[in-house]
């Protein structure tokens, strides 16, 4: 292998390459606050006791797990085809993960333990002072880690989003590459750059994890 | 019963000239971080002897017999048996060392260890589970291997479990196919570690009957750690009282259980009797 | 809709050369995130610090880097550095395989710490070799327990199969999306590729259910029938894959 490594390559293409991280890193960040937000909303409606909403709600998760997410986003782009596509990338990175995170706040709910319900009820707390005083804040230092490892994921399944003309950083490494025939730099860099942003995250989720004693 | 199905696991080595002492602490320290466990324990146990060690609990009893089954290695001191040091072995220039895994392999062959929690192999029936280490590490034919597995069965009362798995049997039937499996490997030492203290109380008897029986009937060495002083007395021709990984007093049970010397023993056992 | 349907059923030869080269990818790119799996599981058990330290570079650089970006790396950058091209499908079997692997490998070390310790004790007692501890008691009881954390994993390399489109592997996704530009149906065209997806994962999950009660039967333990049918991402979903770290 006697490769001439262009190191100018790595240097030019860093400003192009941050700029596509600033992108990433806010479709990250939107990302999974829409996931948050409407995984609550669905384990909210999971616990609605008809099966008239409970069952379709199932369904639905269920289906958006099962499929990939790179279909879901050209098929939300075709479809949705006046929407800015990285409004489209953000709502379906939302959409996707919100599936996941659904199921980690049911358990985090389910993991309440039933005398804080029962507590609620002697004391004649309404329904929205329990879950809002007593039910979530509990539930949500469950749910904290597992949150965090979904947004790391995220993070690295933002170069999706390439697929639908949004210039995150691979797509900015892609071009760069094309441009100078530099694949092997730009790409490289794209990789360490998901590396050292993504692995000193993680290991801060797992002091988290700990501190909350999961 | 037709054929004795213990009588190959009588010490063949009865004949030779094999030093009296079959197990011998000698000054053995055992630590857990800056917590001694045994300090510089010394004691022997004869051929065929059935020694019961008794204390309350995290005197070190226990650790005795996981030092001797090799689950744990002493910190200082050395355990012989048969007059082969267990824990270490000898090195070119003639002295111990610690013991490699070949070495405790090959003194692990002696001893047989029952469990408090019976730890029989979930993912093997009750026949393999009694089968599975004389064929794979004895060496012996599968039919061999069976026929005797069957045999030991019969003896604990199981001969109609053979296919069960072990999680469709009480905790009795459980401790009993455990015990059937250390005696499939033919041990001279048989180490009990409180055998009956995780079974319900109407299922005790029966196990401490079945190893009454054993004891009665073969002379294989026993170490046993036990809560049941009457089965203690009955079966034992040496008590260690332990106290804070020490042997504070022993001697045959009669001695032990009706004339104690110490304080703390008597006190002991007021309490568990 | 008429018009995408005609065209998808009067081409299902071409729907399933598609399917096939999702589904070599898919086995074969699990086959080797299982076998690297093992590799890297074990390697983080070992008691040489640089074995371990080994494992876990590894581990760490394959969840890090982004499987997208792996990809990417094997098909356009490898033929620069290499000086000869892989094949798409090739490409995707590593990078999945590596990935998944990595991930893997921590189901891996987990199951097998998380078989009691007694276990290993009795089989100690019985005097059995390191070797016929792992093999006979260890890990069929570890592997019952990894089993649900795979079929995940199987599950999220089936949904990343559709990258292949990206480095024109015909797959799949590539062959549905060809029929969408040709009938310019969009909805219908991505609604049944969904779908298809969706009914290749249950699938595969109905496989590995069986898998597993047949594991957990040989412990003794019989699950109820129902579960056989269970879809499992809803139990998996609760608990996300550790994304780094771990005891070196």
């Amino acid at each position: 292998m006697n490769y001439d490594w262009d190191w100018g390559a790595v240097r030019d293409s860093l400003p192009l390459l941050w700029d596509g991280f600033l992108t990433t890193l806010l479709a990250t960040v939107l990302g999974t606050l829409v996931a948050a937000v409407l995984g609550l909303l669905v384990a909210m409606a999971g616990r609605v006791p008809t099966r008239l909403v409970t069952v379709p709600v199932r369904a639905v998760t269920e289906f958006v797990r099962s499929t990939p997410l790179l279909v879901q986003l050209v098929g939300a782009y075709a479809f949705f085809n006046t929407v800015k596509p990285l409004t489209i990338g953000i709502a379906v990175l939302g959409i996707h993960y919100a599936a996941y995170l659904s199921e980690v706040y049911r358990a985090g709910i389910d993991a309440v333990p039933k005398g804080q319900w029962e507590a609620c009820r002697a004391l004649s707390l309404s329904p929205r002072r329990t879950w809002q005083a007593v039910v979530l804040p509990q539930a949500v230092r469950n749910v904290l880690p597992a949150l965090g490892n979904y947004a790391i994921s995220m993070f690295k399944e933002t170069p999706f989003l390439a697929v639908i003309t949004v210039t995150e950083m691979v797509a900015q490494a892609r071009e760069y590459g094309a441009d100078h025939f530099t694949y092997a730099e730009t790409f490289t860099l794209a990789g360490l750059i998901f590396l050292a942003a993504s692995y000193p995250t993680s290991l801060l989720m797992r002091k988290l994890e700990q501190r909350l004693g999961h | 019963m037709a054929t004795d199905p213990l009588q190959k696991t009588t010490s063949p080595a009865a004949a030779t000239d094999a030093p009296a002492d079959l197990v011998r602490f000698d000054r053995v320290v055992k630590r857990f971080g800056d917590h001694v466990v045994l300090d510089r324990l010394d004691f022997s146990v004869q051929r065929g002897e059935h020694v019961t060690l008794i204390g309350p609990s995290g005197s070190g009893k226990t650790t005795i017999l996981r030092l001797l089954m090799t689950l744990e290695r002493v910190s200082d001191g050395v355990i012989w048996v048969n007059g082969e040091p267990l824990s270490h072995m000898r090195g070119a220039d003639g002295n111990l060392k610690p013991a490699n895994e070949k070495h405790l392999r090959e003194v692990r062959r002696k001893i047989g260890m029952v469990f408090q929690q019976f730890n029989l192999f979930p993912n093997m029936k009750v026949l393999q589970n009694i089968t599975e280490a004389p064929v794979n590490v004895l060496g012996l034919g599968r039919e061999e291997a069976e026929e005797r597995a069957r045999e030991l069965l019969d003896l604990v009362g199981l001969s109609d479990k053979v296919d069960a798995h072990p999680s469709q049997l009480s905790g009795g039937q459980q401790q009993r196919v455990a015990i059937a499996r250390a005696l499939a490997m033919r041990p001279e030492i048989l180490l009990l570690d409180e055998v009956t203290s995780a079974l319900d109380p109407e299922l005790v008897a029966g196990v401490l009957d079945l190893l009454r029986e054993i004891a009665h009937t073969t002379d294989i060495t026993m170490l046993v750690v036990t809560h049941e002083m009457n089965f203690a007395r009955d079966i034992s021709d040496q008590v260690l009282m332990f106290d804070s990984g020490r042997i504070i007093e022993s001697g045959s049970p009669e001695k032990i259980f009706s004339d104690p010397e110490q304080d703390r023993t008597r006190e002991f056992l007021s309490a568990v009797l | 809709m008429g018009d995408f349907y005609s065209y998808f059923f009067g081409h299902l030869p071409q729907v399933w050369s598609g399917l096939r080269v999702t589904l070599e990818a898919t086995v074969l790119g699990s086959i080797v995130a299982l076998a690297l799996s093992f590799v890297f599981g074990f390697m983080a058990r070992s008691r040489t610090v640089l074995v371990r330290g080994v494992s876990r570079v590894v581990v760490e650089f394959f969840r890090g880097t982004s499987l997208y970006v792996q990809l990417f790396w094997l098909y356009y950058a490898f033929p620069l550095l290499a000086g000869y091209q892989l094949s798409p499908l090739f490409c995707g079997v590593v990078a999945f395989g590596m990935n998944y692997g990595a991930y893997g490998s921590e189901v891996v070390r987990g199951a097998l710490n998380a078989v009691p310790k007694p276990q290993w004790e009795a089989a100690v007692a019985l005097n059995m070799t390191p070797a016929q501890r792992m093999r006979r008691v260890i890990l069929p009881q570890a592997w019952a327990q990894m089993i649900p954390s795979f079929t995940n994993l199987l599950i999220q390399l089936l949904k990343c199969t559709p990258l292949l489109w990206l480095i024109s592997a015909a797959d799949l996704t590539t062959v549905v999306q060809q029929m969408r530009d040709r009938t310019g149906a969009s909805t219908w065209a991505y609604l049944t590729l969904l779908v298809l997806y969706f009914v290749l994962a249950y699938a595969l999950t109905l496989l590995m259910n069986a898998l597993e009660r047949h594991a957990k039967a040989r412990l003794g333990q019989r699950p109820p029938a129902r579960s056989l049918l269970r879809s499992r991402t809803s139990q998996q979903a609760a608990q996300p894959e550790v994304t780094a770290g771990g005891a070196l």
